[in-house]
């Protein structure tokens, strides 16, 4: 395993816009709010960035973000592909930028408009526009359009084989929902969530309710990476990289991996564990807090199994007194997530990867050496792992 | 139903399985080198790279894998609530279809199902299952 990504580069700036369900403002506009404030946050100077990555889904051209920031000569511009499996993609091109000397400071970013402008929710449609539209031909013809259908078949498999309830995916919802309740970005701030709550909303996609979905948010958020060393002379904290890589597996389809034998499992995430484990020298006991990819809450029951943290079919009962919790063994998404803060495709989630390195999340939890981050679940993926400098 | 449900757009690769549906046959492609079934369509096997392939026609047996009921949000041209399966083949292979004819509590995991070719108002036919006679 390569080591050139171990604790080589750092997240030293990192910069949000408000997220909200009606900016009022172009998604190019978010971008370029959020990336001046990473930059800002870092403490260094426009002219200095020279790398530009953000996901292939987004509207804003790297170059009209270079021209509206003000930024100079650019030597790495990149879009990573597959909706939120791009998210520790785009820090894994800067990561190899910063490695390689192809760019010293590169800033990642998404900005969109969520919910005002195209919503996610909605699902694909017939004026969908790209190379991979037969692949999405064989479910549209069905009304098997939206990111919730795709999930729900994958998650009432996992149920029958292992006997998760519905109250397990509520308590996924509401640990997360308790974070937002700290955090005045979030779309849950001042929203509490029962498990009475929880039951009694509406079915979306069966088993999936209301809240099993992450929300539709209109907002930006960017990441500075430079080079550890850099980092150190920075204003911030920096939030050392100890591992971070992509992942796609055998039998792999964008969100329907539907025809491998057995669908109870995600081979991309276990090869990204694999990786980020091999890279850092770390595994899941030194894991403290986790930010991971949430858009639907039986995403993390998965995703606990494939990184380790227990065996395979007991995610249900790993998460039962409160391990997603502060106290509890592994807290996750302590600024609400993609569930309860909002849906910056993942971004904001490795913006509080970086917080809970920093010590600054609104829900800091004590001795936070290691945090674990991952990409999109039931899309080619990534993960990584930030530590302390 | 007014609206039409969305229709494939058809390329090399997927036109020819849409054409033998329009002929109510349910073909599962498969490679003429290794006789390996596989779905969706592709242009080359996995298994052996070989690009020639034929196909076989299911006898419609199959077995239910997983699926979903689709509440929200509710499209033109679909009725809800909408029930998806993901069906295992008695041949091999999978199908993503809709399931009809069943009471919601009647649905359960491994349960055989068979296969029909469905026809819409406006004549366009793709195979949905119902639970087995």
């Amino acid at each position: 395993m390569s080591t050139a990504l171990h604790n080589t580069a750092a997240i030293a700036g990192i910069g949000q816009t408000t997220y909200s369900k009606c900016s009022g403002v172009s998604e190019l506009a978010l971008a370029c709010e959020a990336v001046s404030r990473a930059i800002d946050d870092a403490g260094i100077e426009p002219g200095e960035v020279d790398g530009l990555v953000t996901y292939t889904l987004d509207s804003s051209d790297e170059v009209e973000v270079a021209n509206s920031v003000g930024l100079g000569d650019l030597t790495l511009f990149s879009q990573i592909n597959y909706g939120g499996g791009a998210a520790v993609g785009l820090v894994h091109q800067a990561a190899m930028a910063v490695a390689t000397g192809s760019a010293k400071n590169v800033v990642v970013w998404r900005g969109m408009n969520g919910r005002s402008g195209k919503r996610m929710g909605q699902g694909v449609s017939g004026t969908i526009i790209s190379s991979d539209i037969i692949h999405w031909s064989w479910y549209m013809v069905y009304g098997m359009l939206t990111p919730a259908s795709w999930i729900a078949a994958f998650t009432t498999r996992y149920m029958h084989e292992y006997g998760a309830t519905s109250e397990d995916l509520g308590r996924i919802a509401i640990a997360q929902r308790k974070f937002a309740l700290n955090n005045p970005n979030a779309a849950g701030y001042g929203r509490p969530l029962t498990m009475d709550d929880y039951l009694a909303s509406r079915l979306v996609a069966e088993p999936l309710r209301l809240y099993d979905c992450c929300q539709e948010t209109d907002g930006g958020c960017a990441l500075l990476i430079t080079s550890v060393e850099h980092a150190r002379d920075l204003r911030q904290k920096p939030a050392v990289i100890r591992g971070v890589c992509q992942a796609s597996s055998r039998g792999q389809e964008q969100m329907t991996s539907f025809y491998r034998d057995d669908m109870t499992s995600l081979p991309e995430m276990e090869l990204a564990a694999r990786q980020v484990y091999a890279q850092s020298g770390l595994g899941p006991d030194d894991i403290d807090a986790a930010c991971l990819y949430d858009a639907f809450t039986s995403e993390i029951l998965v995703q606990l199994e494939a990184f380790g943290f227990c065996a395979r079919g007991e995610a249900k009962d790993f998460i039962a007194d409160g391990a997603l919790e502060i106290g509890g063994r592994l807290p996750n998404n302590t600024h609400g997530g993609l569930l309860s803060e909002g849906y910056i495709h993942g971004v904001n989630n490795i913006a509080e990867g970086a917080r809970l390195i920093r010590g600054t999340s609104c829900n800091q939890p004590e001795g936070v050496e290691h945090v674990l981050i991952s990409s999109g679940v039931g899309v080619p993926t990534g993960a990584m792992i930030l530590g302390q400098a | 139903m007014n609206a039409s449900r969305i229709k494939p757009p058809m390329t090399e690769d997927n036109g020819w399985w849409w054409e033998e549906v329009g002929r109510d046959r349910l073909p599962i492609q498969r490679c003429t080198a290794c006789s390996t079934l596989r779905h969706p369509p592709r242009p080359m096997c996995p298994r052996c790279r070989s690009m020639a392939w034929d196909f076989i026609e299911a006898a419609g047996r199959g077995t239910l894998f997983s699926y979903t009921v689709l509440h929200h949000p509710q499209f033109p041209g679909y009725d809800y609530p909408l029930t998806i399966a993901i069906v295992d083949l008695e041949e091999g292979g999978r199908i993503c279809t809709q399931l009809v004819d069943c009471e919601r509590d009647d649905i359960k995991i491994d349960m055989p199902l068979e296969m029909f070719i469905h026809e819409d108002a406006d004549g366009f036919k793709l195979p949905m299952c119902r639970p087995a006679a």
